[in-house]
């Protein structure tokens, strides 16, 4: 498998892996729980092109030899998937529906959220993770969230998204418990939108 | 006045300390080694690394040492260290048909290629207490066997197999699942199940075992084959691409040739239960073996009617060190759910019947 | 980072501590669903936080400030035995103030203070799954979860009012969670219950023996199940706390002799030994 075969060789992933895969957990955490806040990277990190230091960070945070990862178009580059082997392990998948996590690097070109892996009624955790890279997590359209991890209401505004997106999420939640849940990224920064959370019309 | 109860830490240590002392019982008799234990307690020291689910002598009588002779609690300690190991990948699976017998029995065939071996057991010893070993005696050697056993000592279901009157194993080279790694969900499939039989409490199995025997979920078992010996163990290294041989373990087999399964389309044939155990674990490898078949009762279509058939039950609670744990719980304090109790019954009490009739 | 006695930090390895954290973060998006995850076996017997302990040690890093209490006390030798066991397996920080910690493993109770956003709370969680007692098997309950079909739930609450005149749970209350999944909120006593609605903290449930991770995000609604005509309440004592004179704290009750003599102290050792120093330093 060409892993290492560009000029600039394989970058390296985060310098202390345990305490690193720590701190970003935490803000993963924090996000998830906080949906639409946005959270800032604790570490610094330079992953290959298209990769955000976010983005990348996330994924090494989260998935190894026991998770399928799913990379979009934009992201299939051999120094992209060499670096995600050869760091978390993972297997690639070219099926979203088989994936637990999907990285998308270009999301105005990203599939519809039904074709990953929304989970059964028994088990909807069986379902796909999608870490999504924006250009900005708070110039788009502002969308004005309620639910678990939102005292009253607020807004998020994440940009470069599809036109339907929208739609997307609206059938996303209609699916609960079973559904998508998705961590975009911008630069050193994460939000979350688990399927747990309203979008008010 | 009441002071609130304080020292919790300087208890918990000087609880340790007397247990520590405890574990080691009058100084003036010498401290047991561990070779001691794996050499003279060995069936122990089999046992807990069955259960424990790792193969090594030393830590295993290290864990008996340590907890004094209780095998739970050893089998415990070694579980929990065992979770700390990192993990290189699986093993071929083991050719027992290869195994160097040192104990082969058939209870199915007077004789059969390789012949009967009895080997080290206790089976046919007369129970009696041997006061001589109160003594320091050494026993007498045994004699040297007359001529070595057979190089080939096909499986008796192989045998019956190239008549085609059992059923074959399915074979698969699917990455083998692990419970310890994976959540168990239902229902299992018997890879898993056999899994959980082999880390499983010995005398959990066997009851229930025997109770297949006693007409709950009956089996029809024949102790078709039970063989003890050494199985080396191989290990296919990514890098190499071949198979190397990191070790050979004793192991013990028990294949149960149980109730025919047949159909106007389907010629009759004997099905299976499997039993594996480290070391000389024969009663827990004949008991495994039992309960593996009944535990094939929804597959193979029989009514499910018997505890020993059900695998969320059998699964659910064979483990000991899951059971020890939260049975021994309950000595945890539990003050404020049983003040919350206290305070409903008294209510009740105030209010119910037993109040009306006082007054 | 590894501690002086060769574990990883927090003990966990790595690739554990991931399992863990994406159970988590399933759990957090699911509020109330139980997570299936790969247990692993702890140095601590199973049934005495086994669950809380993994959950916390997914979580935890060098800046956390733990706190650890067990029926509410932050001395209870179970809770200064997982105290030690990170001191020393993370040599993170430990207090006994609430509002000084950033993560709190309980079993049992929830602190009187209130929690506030940015803590997480770990619950010890023995049993998990709230219909247990009414259907042994998960095959089932799984199926119920589902289906969201709760009826047999009811249906034991209402034959409890038919039988005592009220509901008899009094600890390990059940709840519904974001208006969907009942859970389990571990022994609490439902005292602590309304603790949970709304709360700004992150909740965690981890059960180890069973095998499951649950949560609760913060501002969550978590509705204790009750009845039109029989609201859901909680205990409440004649008596006020020997030691500090709380009327609105969760009592414990002491047996002082072999007469009959009872005295009733905070069974939350913080809040109460709190409120005697402020009582002491206004005097």
């Amino acid at each position: 498998m060409p892993q290492t075969n560009s000029s600039e060789g394989l970058l390296p992933g985060l310098s202390d892996p345990v305490l690193d895969q720590q701190s970003v957990f935490r803000a993963v955490l924090y996000a998830v729980s906080h949906p639409g806040s946005i959270v800032a990277l604790p570490v610094r990190l330079t992953p290959p092109a298209p990769l955000d230091p976010s983005t990348a960070a996330v994924a090494l945070t989260l998935a190894d030899y026991e998770t399928p990862l799913w990379l979009d178009a934009a992201a299939q580059s051999s120094r992209v998937s060499g670096y995600f082997r050869f760091h978390c392990g993972c297997p690639l998948t070219a099926r979203p529906e088989e994936a637990a996590f999907a990285v998308v690097a270009d999301a105005s070109a990203m599939p519809p959220l039904g074709l990953f892996h929304t989970g059964s009624d028994e088990y909807p955790d069986r379902s796909t993770t999608l870490i999504i890279q924006l250009p900005s997590l708070d110039n788009g359209e502002a969308w004005t969230l309620r639910g678990p991890g939102i005292e009253k209401s607020t807004v998020f505004a994440p940009a470069g998204l599809p036109g339907d997106f929208r739609t997307w999420i609206a059938d996303n939640r209609v699916l609960f418990p079973r559904g998508v849940d998705l961590i975009f990224t911008c630069g050193a920064s994460l939000a979350a939108l688990p399927r747990s959370t309203r979008l008010e019309d | 006045m009441y002071v609130a109860v304080k020292g919790g830490e300087k208890a918990i240590d000087s609880a340790h300390r007397l247990m520590a002392e405890d574990r080691r019982g009058d100084r003036n008799v010498p401290e047991l080694s561990l070779a001691q234990v794996s050499e003279q307690l060995g069936l122990a020291v089999e046992r807990v690394m069955t259960e424990g689910s790792i193969h090594d002598r030393e830590l295993a009588a290290l864990a008996i040492k340590q907890a004094q002779g209780d095998l739970v609690e050893a089998v415990f300690l070694l579980r929990a260290y065992r979770t700390t190991l990192p993990r290189f990948g699986h093993t071929l699976p083991v050719d027992t048909a290869a195994m160097a017998i040192r104990r082969r029995i058939s209870a199915t065939f007077k004789d059969l290629p390789g012949g009967q071996v009895l080997g080290p057991t206790y089976d046919y010893t007369h129970r009696l207490l041997d006061f001589s070993l109160a003594e320091d005696g050494e026993p007498e050697e045994a004699p040297p066997a007359e001529r070595p056993v057979d190089a080939a000592m096909p499986r008796v279901t192989d045998v019956l197999g190239r008549e085609g009157l059992i059923e074959r194993n399915p074979e698969s080279d699917d990455e083998p699942r692990d419970l310890t790694r994976q959540p168990l969900t239902f229902p299992a499939d018997r890879t898993l199940r056999l899994q959980n039989l082999a880390r499983a409490d010995e005398g959990f199995l066997l009851s229930l075992a025997y109770s297949t025997q006693r007409g709950y979920g009956h089996t029809h078992p024949f102790a078709g084959e039970i063989r003890m010996g050494e199985v080396s163990v191989e290990l296919v290294p990514e890098e190499l691409g071949f198979a190397i041989e990191i070790a050979d373990v004793t192991l013990t087999e028990c294949q149960m040739i149980n109730q025919f399964k047949g159909s106007k389309e389907k010629p009759a044939q004997f099905t299976r239960g499997y039993g594996l155990a480290f070391g000389r674990s024969e009663r827990k490898a004949m008991a495994m073996a039992l309960v593996d078949r009944s535990l094939r009762a929804e597959e193979l279509g029989e009514d499910l009617t018997s505890p020993a058939q059900d695998q969320e039950f059998v699964m659910s609670h064979s483990d000991n060190v899951e059971a020890s744990g939260f049975v021994q719980h309950l000595k945890l304090p539990h003050y404020v759910d049983f003040q919350s109790e206290l305070e409903l019954v008294r209510r009740l009490r105030a209010q119910g019947p037993g109040k009306e009739a006082a007054e | 980072m590894n501690t002086s006695q060769g574990y990883n930090f927090a003990y966990l390895d790595e690739q554990t501590k991931r399992m863990i954290r994406r159970a988590i973060l399933k759990a957090v998006a699911i509020p109330g669903y139980q997570v299936p995850f790969g247990s692993r076996e702890m140095p601590l017997p199973y049934g005495w936080g086994t669950g809380g302990i993994q959950v916390t040690a997914g979580i935890i890093g060098p800046d956390d400030i733990l706190k650890v209490i067990d029926q509410g006390a932050d001395d209870t030798t179970n809770a200064v035995s997982i105290r030690r066991f990170f001191a020393r397996t993370a040599g993170i920080r430990t207090t006994s103030r609430t509002e000084e910690a950033t993560i709190i493993q309980t079993r049992h109770r929830i602190p009187e203070t209130p929690l506030s956003a940015g803590q997480t709370i770990v619950y010890q969680v023995p049993t998990p799954e709230p219909l247990r007692w009414l259907e042994p098997r998960e095959t089932e309950t799984r199926k119920m979860h589902a289906l969201a079909d709760y009826g047999i739930m009811h249906v034991k609450l209402y034959e409890d009012i038919a039988r005592f005149g009220r509901i008899s749970t009094t600890y390990d209350y059940p709840v519904l969670v974001d208006d969907r999944y009942l859970m389990r909120p571990s022994p609490i006593p439902k005292f602590d219950n309304p603790k949970m609605h709304r709360n700004p903290a992150l909740q965690l449930f981890g059960a180890g023996r069973e095998k499951r991770i649950y949560a609760v995000p913060p501002w969550t609604s978590v509705r204790s199940l009750d009845f039109e005509d029989h609201p859901f309440e909680v205990q409440k004592w004649s008596q006020a706390c020997a030691l500090c004179g709380s009327t609105e704290s969760f009592l414990d009750e002491v047996v002082t002799d072999d007469k009959g003599g009872r005295m009733f102290v905070c069974s939350d050792t913080d809040y109460c030994q709190r409120r005697r120093d402020a009582k002491e330093a206004a005097e």
